[in-house]
C-alpha cells in the first residue's frame, strides 16, 4: 500500500470512476430536489437565472456520468444506477435539506468545488501511478481533466451568481 | 485523506488498542510502511504540534491531534460505509484502505448525504475489527460446498 496517491489497478480505478458516478448522481438529484422541495413562499423566489443554474447542473452532471459510465464499463466494472443514488438521497433530503433560498446557491456551489476536487486528485493519482491500465490511460486521463474544466466553470458561475445577488 | 491524516488516523487507532502511546512498529504495520518512514514522519507531526514522542515508549497525539484524528477517523468510516451500504462491496477495509489516499474530507461529506452515520461517530469506530460496531456489512455469498 502506498499513502500517498495512486491508483494501483484496474479494479480500483473503476471503484474511482463509480465513486465519480455517485457524486454526479447526488448533484443531480440534489438539484431536482432543491427545484421541487423549497418550501412554496420560497419557490416564487426561485427565479428563472437560478432555476436554469440548476437544470444546466442536472444536465451537466447525467452527461458526467455517462462519460464516466463508459470508462467504467471499459474496466469490465458497472457504474452505480441513477434511481438508486436518487432514492438514497430522496431518504435523507429531509435531513440534509439547505434551509433557505441562499443554502440551495451555497449548496450548489459545494457540489461543484467537491467535483472539481475530487476529478482534480484523481488525475494526479493516475499520473502519480506506473500502473498499465488496461484501458487507454491517455483517453481517461483526458476524459476527467475535461469534466474537471466543466466543474471549474462550474464553481466559476455559481460564485458569479452568488456575488451579483448578494 | 492526506498522509498526515493517515498517520495521525492510526496513532489514534493504536492508542485505543495498546491502551497507551503506538508503538513505532504497530505504526509501520498498520500503515504498511518501514519503520524508519513512520520515524520521519512523527518527527513532523511533532513539529507541528499534533504529536508528543517518548522514545522507547512511542507517540501520543496531543490535543490538536486528536481533533484531527478524529475528522480524518470520520471521513475513513464514511468511505467505509459508503463502500459495504452503497456500493455493497464485501471486501470494504480492504478497500478503503486502498481508496483513502484519493478521497478527501470534502468528498466524504457529500457521501454522507447518502449513508446512515451515528451520531456518535467515531466514537463507535471499533479499532480491533477496523470497522464501525454498527456498520450493518454485507452478507458473504453461501459457500456452494455446504
Amino acid at each position: 500500500m502506498s499513502l500517498g496517491q495512486q491508483v494501483s489497478d484496474d479494479h480500483q480505478l473503476a471503484r474511482l470512476l463509480q465513486i465519480g458516478v455517485v457524486l454526479e448522481e447526488v448533484v443531480e438529484s440534489r438539484a431536482h430536489h432543491h427545484i421541487e422541495r423549497l418550501p412554496a413562499d420560497q419557490q416564487a423566489e426561485l427565479d428563472e437565472e437560478v432555476r436554469t443554474l440548476l437544470a444546466e447542473a442536472a444536465d451537466e452532471s447525467a452527461d458526467h456520468r455517462e462519460r464516466l459510465a463508459e470508462l467504467i464499463e471499459r474496466l469490465d466494472a458497472e457504474p452505480v444506477p441513477y434511481e438508486e443514488i436518487n432514492r438514497l438521497v430522496e431518504a435523507k433530503y429531509g435531513q440534509t435539506a439547505p434551509e433557505d433560498f441562499d443554502g440551495v446557491l451555497y449548496d450548489q456551489l459545494c457540489n461543484e468545488e467537491t467535483a472539481y476536487k475530487f476529478y482534480d486528485d484523481l488525475i494526479e493519482a493516475i499520473e502519480n501511478s506506473d500502473t498499465e491500465f488496461s484501458v487507454d490511460t491517455g483517453g481517461v486521463l483526458e476524459t476527467l481533466a475535461e469534466i474537471r474544466a466543466e466543474e471549474e466553470a462550474g464553481v466559476e458561475e455559481v460564485t458569479t451568481l452568488m456575488e451579483r445577488r448578494a | 485523506m492526506n498522509t498526515a491524516d493517515q498517520y495521525l488516523k492510526a496513532i489514534y487507532l493504536a492508542q485505543s488498542i495498546e491502551d497507551g502511546p503506538a508503538a513505532t512498529g504497530t505504526l509501520a504495520d498498520m500503515l504498511e510502511v518501514s519503520p524508519a518512514s513512520v520515524n520521519e514522519m512523527i518527527g513532523k507531526l511533532e513539529e507541528r504540534g499534533l504529536v508528543d514522542h517518548e522514545k522507547y515508549k512511542g507517540a501520543s497525539l496531543t490535543d490538536d491531534g486528536i481533533v484531527r484524528a478524529e475528522e480524518a477517523l470520520q471521513t475513513y468510516c464514511i468511505i467505509e460505509r459508503f463502500l459495504a451500504n452503497v456500493l455493497e462491496v464485501e471486501n470494504f477495509r480492504d478497500e478503503a484502505r486502498a481508496i483513502q489516499s484519493v478521497i478527501d474530507d470534502t468528498v466524504a461529506e457529500r457521501l454522507d448525504t447518502i449513508i446512515d452515520r451515528r451520531a456518535e461517530c467515531p466514537d463507535c469506530f471499533d479499532a480491533e475489527t477496523d470497522a464501525c460496531a454498527f456498520l450493518e456489512v454485507p452478507e458473504e455469498a453461501p459457500d456452494p460446498a455446504d
